[in-house]
């Protein structure tokens, strides 16, 4: 690979109490590419998301941005290096249009008041770059929204801050199948246009779809990470069934490279 | 799903038309977004049935007593939206009202305060109920139905024991008895629906220029027409009637112009309309009454949005009882007692603001209050006792909600919620 991993975690544990739900987890994620985390229930993906969005601190191991090492202790720190989540979801508004949910919390201000003029036109020119032209009006309360254009102003709220990381739980988990295939082509832009994008998915079909790379968890440990083009559909089942797929994956508990 | 391929390079449709516009109107309202369309029919109703079984109904003397009995509800309703739009409950605000009109009352007549400082301690004892209530919400995790009713009770023995017992105080001074009670000149009621008519028709203009220069959408001029007409049309009935001689015997005394209230009123509206519609903080108001999950994670403070939310209401509740006091010239152990609480969230209500939260206007106290108002005087007129009285208000009020409740229903099946 030429380029270099925009976000790296090297070696995280975390462990809730009695039970070690990470153990030494390396992650790295490529700018222009989707990177699908898969793994079953429980195998620790939410832990490993919510531990790059600072959400939960991890309790050892090497956290890298852009090369260089930093120290996340909280969402806000995330956001403001350009790390954005879009959870399942969606944490949207339904009482407030496509607009106000864009900017919330961070609304654009002209002295005293709210400046509806600049956060529209900031709206239209995102959504206008994601090719997004599906949206009657972006006064439209949230609550008259389809789910995949839902999904589709969450994302649209994740990249509005010049964000360089974008991870989605699970987008297409409540979507039909004309919105999952909207909504894993804006997937696909996202990363054409630069940004790395981390994609949490159980749906084999999606994953092969998008994804550049793959990052398999198995009962808290990473078993691969490995280029899509490299690897069959059942291959990955097995990595994330049994940790270990022939060469592939974790043998006697050590992570083998691919 | 509905989909608008606009030919050109934008995101939506530049404009909309009149027509387009009043589509979408009756299409929100079948989808279950009722807005203030049920108070305005019930008003119009109200207004109708009355009038015709009671001749003095639409006398202008009656048409001016609507505002000043309707003042301190609408008020403290205007209040209540807040706690409202949280999805939250003030069950004291009737008391809260009570005792700050109490505190105005020992401090005027027994104190001998003048008559800024008495209204300036009242209202800072509304700010401080309003601190402790949302405090004990906020901080505390209790629930607001329990802490408010838990205020309810203690707040009318905190009255009792600021009137010694239950002794009535007279307000005896001359600022605060014209609140409720004295008219302004004729010209100044003119005045005013001029100023405010073209301020509103400058405003809107100006926004849909400063729009339309932007490139984005903008409403209708027509529609702007409609709107600035409806409010010089009604502004300028209401005045004409107040403005009337409305004297049994205008030889001796002469009584006409809009009462002062009406003014404060409109002052009110005008400050929270903008709070909640312009301002960050309002924003962040609708965002935690809709979300309050993911008013959090955007990185809203919800504690510090809850706590103000019940410092207005608790204010405005104050503001009400000055109000109260200024209308009943005294103070007495019933001021914002008996139905005042519960005719002001039926005005907040009837005027289309949610039980539910996330859904909200000030101008709903106004209609709500409106209604209420009606209600009072109109089955006061035709010489109903209190126990129908209280009937009939029980029964509207659980219509509002009812309305409230099959909207928010009707909407969710409809997929707007």
């Amino acid at each position: 690979m030429s380029t270099a991993p925009v976000l790296e975690l090297r070696g995280i544990d975390k462990s809730f109490g009695p039970v070690q739900v990470l153990h030494d987890v390396a992650f790295s994620v490529y700018p222009g590419e989707v990177t699908a985390l898969v793994g079953d229930n429980g195998a620790g993906k939410s832990t490993l998301v919510k531990c790059i969005g600072g959400i939960h601190p991890f309790d050892s191991g090497e956290y890298y941005f852009e090369g260089k090492q930093v120290h996340v202790s909280g969402p806000r720190d995330a956001a403001s290096m350009g790390v954005e989540i879009v959870y399942q979801d969606l944490a949207l508004c339904d009482n407030l249009d496509i607009v106000q949910n864009m900017f919330l919390g961070r609304e654009r201000k002209r002295g005293l008041v709210l400046d509806e003029d600049t956060m529209e036109e900031m709206a239209a020119k995102t959504l206008l770059g994601l090719s997004v032209r599906t949206v009657k009006s972006l006064r439209q309360h949230v609550s008259s929204l389809s789910g995949g254009q839902r999904q589709t102003v969450a994302i649209a709220k994740a990249v509005l801050w010049n964000s360089k990381v974008v991870i989605l739980d699970e987008p297409t988990a409540a979507l039909g199948v004309a919105q999952t295939a909207q909504v894993l082509e804006l997937v696909r832009r996202l990363a054409d246009k630069g940004l790395a994008v981390v994609l949490i998915s159980h749906n084999m079909n999606d994953v092969f779809a998008v994804s550049d790379r793959i990052a398999a968890l198995y009962l808290g440990r990473m078993a691969a990470q490995v280029k899509t083009s490299d690897v069959t559909h059942s291959q990955i089942v097995e990595l994330i069934t049994a940790g270990r797929s022939g060469e592939l994956g974790l043998q006697n508990g050590k992570e083998a490279t691919a | 799903m509905t989909t608008t391929t606009a030919p050109e390079e934008k995101a939506v449709a530049p404009s909309a038309g009149l027509n387009q516009q009043v589509r979408d109107y009756v299409e929100r309202v079948r989808g279950g977004e009722l807005g203030a369309l049920p108070a305005v029919i019930g008003l119009i109703v109200l207004c109708t049935v009355f009038a015709i079984l009671s001749p003095v109904f639409l006398s202008p003397v009656n048409f001016a007593n609507l505002f000043t009995q309707g003042a301190g509800v609408t008020v403290i309703a205007m209040g209540l939206v807040f706690v409202l739009l949280l999805g939250e409950i003030d069950l004291s605000a009737g008391f809260a009202s009570g005792v700050c009109a109490a505190f105005l009352g020992v401090l005027l007549t027994n104190e001998g305060w003048p008559w800024y400082a008495s209204v300036l301690a009242a209202m800072v004892v509304g700010v401080v109920i309003g601190l402790i209530i949302g405090w004990l919400v906020a901080k505390l995790g209790i629930p607001s139905f329990v802490v408010t009713l838990a205020a309810f009770l203690a707040f009318q023995g905190v009255v009792l024991i600021l009137l010694d017992e239950g002794t009535n105080i007279s307000i005896r001074d001359s600022v605060i008895l014209a609140i409720a009670n004295e008219n302004m000149y004729p010209w100044l009621g003119w005045a005013l629906v001029v100023v405010g008519v073209l301020a509103y028709a400058g405003l809107q203009l100006l926004n849909n220029r400063r729009r339309a220069g932007r490139g984005l959408v903008t409403d209708p001029l027509s529609l702007i027409a409609v709107r600035v007409g409806a409010l010089a049309v009604a502004s300028g009935f209401a005045v004409y009637v107040l403005n009337l001689e409305r004297s049994r015997n205008p030889g001796v005394i002469s009584l006409t112009g809009v009462p002062v209230v009406v003014p404060i009123i409109l002052v009110l509206l005008l400050v929270w309309t903008f709070v909640l519609r312009r301002t960050r903080f309002g924003r962040h108001i609708y965002a935690v009454g809709g979300n309050a999950e993911a008013a959090r994670r955007a990185g809203i403070n919800v504690d510090r949005i809850k706590i103000s939310a019940f410092v207005i209401c608790s204010f405005m509740a104050s503001v009400g009882g000055i109000i109260a006091a200024s209308r009943a010239n005294s103070v007495d152990p019933n001021t914002g007692g008996s139905n005042v609480l519960l005719f002001a969230v039926g005005a907040a209500v009837i005027g289309g603001t949610s039980l539910f939260g996330g859904k909200g206007r000030a101008l709903d106290a106004i209609l709500g209050g409106a209604v209420v108002a009606v209600v009072i005087n109109g089955m006061g007129l035709m010489g109903y006792s209190s126990s129908v009285k209280y009937v009939v208000t029980g029964a509207v009020l659980l219509l509002a909600a009812g309305v409230d409740a099959l909207s928010r229903k009707r909407a969710s099946a409809s997929g707007r919620r």
